[in-house]
């Protein structure tokens, strides 16, 4: 690991400005993903600003009825919090289903959405990777990647996302809370991260030293239900192959709301909007389900060794939504 | 607070406040094991993916290994070494030994931890324990020579 300065700022005005002065620095919360990278010599920051004893760490309502999470909070306890529980379980099942026990008690809401994709070669700096060193090559494409993308990647990168949080604020149309040098702006978690196109490198759109301070979910939608499922290769501890979070409503045997997003996919959480278009006012059942969420892996582009995601989401999320609305029906 | 390379800390460990000079670069793990000579917690993988070097940070189950000990300024730490009081054992431990739950031991100071940690936080939450649940919160801690069985009945008696 290269020697690096330590700073531990006390307002989050003062953690921008460290930031935006100094190109090599990173911002430190729990540790888990940036600490681990450091390790290997993908990140090589020469400063770290700790960030993690900032007043960020509330879970608070907001004026609309929903809530807003504060960058700090860590995964353990927003899974564990009883409003999370009660109105937005995909969130607190999502958190659940991710990393253990003892890294969720680390693991925070910013760091969480912004950690990096787990692709074998990213974290050998011994190898080739256009995202780690711009223009050097994907050896993705030809060798390992039997757990990346089928949707969004490009020629020059097929790296997944790996957060499941992310996967269900992209459902419940979360927005993320930043503060920059220029002051504070917001960015729904759905445009938070990039496709790679030709710049794999560039993850997400936060500007040079921008902060995230919160997380804003807004109230749930009536009448709606929730849900999050993931296929990994353990029954626990692992990253996802495939992952889908869901929000649908039902009345009198058609869809009334749905948003679905399909995690460990693509370079991003997939806000499946082709399939929520067809759905809405269509019959929630299995045929019309499975045509749909088939319309919108179509854009589907495997490779050698990950086909196997295309038919494992498309039953991952038709199930998802069939057990939602037969508990829609139920209740 | 400001530093360049080395960064001074406090740490109340296992009930007594010890003073370092840190590497910014130490982990909580190096500090515990090179520097202050507490070797009950284990460094398996050192990347977060085993569970060995599990200790109690502020009373919470961390993975010390990704922890850089500067961070944990202030801090109260507890490593296994800590969990017996006045000289008799922590019930997690008595019931580790009543059921057999280990082989090599290696993975055990961490699995110690790791229990002390779920219980707490399902008592936090008012949450009964059962086996599978147990199972599923354990899951951070991999154990080679396979204890978990028995691992697991021992931390399912503690929650009873
Ligand atoms: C073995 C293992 C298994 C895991 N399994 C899963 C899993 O199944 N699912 C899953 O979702 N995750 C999983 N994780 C990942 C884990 O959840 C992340 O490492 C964690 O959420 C990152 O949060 P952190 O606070 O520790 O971030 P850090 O490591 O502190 O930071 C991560 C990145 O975010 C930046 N950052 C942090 N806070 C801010 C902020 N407020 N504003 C701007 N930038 C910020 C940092 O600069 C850094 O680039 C796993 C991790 C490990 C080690
Ligand atoms: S898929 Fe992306 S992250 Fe992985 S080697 Fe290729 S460029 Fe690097
Ligand atoms: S040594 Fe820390 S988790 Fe393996
Ligand atoms: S008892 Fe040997 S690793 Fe667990």
């Amino acid at each position: 690991m290269r020697e690096f300065g330590y700073l531990r700022p006390t307002d989050p005005v003062e953690a921008v400005r460290l930031l935006v002065g100094s190109p090599e620095a990173r911002y430190l919360a729990g540790g888990t993903n940036l600490v681990d990278l450091m390790k290997l010599g993908v990140e090589r920051p020469r400063l770290l600003v700790d960030v993690s004893r900032l007043p960020l760490g509330d879970v608070t309502p907001t004026d609309g009825g929903g809530l807003r999470i504060g960058a700090l909070v860590t995964n353990a306890d927003l899974a564990a919090d009883p409003r999370v529980r009660a109105a937005y379980p995909v969130l607190s099942q999502a958190l659940l289903a991710g990393a253990s026990g003892q890294l969720r008690n680390r693991a925070t809401t910013a760091g969480n959405l912004l950690q990096r994709t787990r692709c074998l070669y990213f974290q050998d700096t011994a190898k080739p990777c256009n995202k780690r060193s711009p223009g050097t090559g994907c050896p993705a494409r030809e060798g390992v990647h039997r757990d990346l993308a089928v949707l969004g990647a490009s020629e020059q990168c097929i790296a997944t996302h790996p957060s499941d949080l992310a996967v269900a604020l992209a459902a419940l149309d979360a927005v993320v809370e930043l503060l920059g040098p220029d002051g504070p702006r917001t960015l729904p978690v759905t445009d938070l991260h990039r496709l790679p196109g030709d710049r794999p490198h560039e993850e997400h759109r936060l500007l040079p030293g921008e902060l995230i301070t919160a997380v804003a979910v807004p109230p749930p939608v009536p009448e709606t239900l929730s849900a999050y499922r993931k296929v990994r290769d353990r029954a626990s501890y692992a990253f996802a192959l495939a992952s889908a979070a869901g929000i649908l409503a039902v009345r009198a045997g058609r869809v009334t709301h749905l948003a679905l997003v399909l995690g460990g996919l693509a370079p991003k959480p997939w806000r499946a909007r082709a399939a929520e278009q067809r759905l809405i006012g269509a019959p929630a059942d299995e045929a019309s389900f499975t045509a749909a969420v088939e319309a919108e892996l179509a854009a589907a582009r495997p490779l050698r060794d990950n086909a196997y995601k295309v038919p494992l989401a498309r039953n991952l999320a038709v199930r998802l939504l069939c057990d939602l609305a037969a508990k829609g029906q139920a209740r | 607070m400001i530093s360049t390379t080395e960064t001074a800390v406090t740490l109340e460990v296992n009930g007594t406040s010890r003073e370092l000079r840190l590497d910014n670069r130490r982990t909580l793990l190096d500090a515990l094991r090179e520097q202050l000579e507490l070797t009950g917690t284990k460094k398996g993988c050192d990347h977060g993916q085993c569970g060995a070097c599990t200790v109690l940070l502020d009373g919470r189950r961390v993975n010390s290994c990704l922890v850089l000990a500067v961070t944990a300024d202030g801090s109260t730490v507890t490593t296994v070494e800590g969990l017996a009081a006045d000289g008799t054992l922590h019930p997690v431990q008595q019931a580790f030994l009543d059921h057999d739950a280990f082989q090599c031991g290696f993975c055990t100071p961490g699995q110690l931890c790791s229990a002390v940690g779920l219980l707490a936080e399902a008592e936090a939450a008012g949450e009964a324990l059962d086996e599978p649940t147990v199972r599923e919160r354990m899951s951070g801690n991999i154990c080679r020579c396979g204890a978990y069985p028995h691992i697991v009945r021992a931390v399912v008696e503690v929650a009873s």
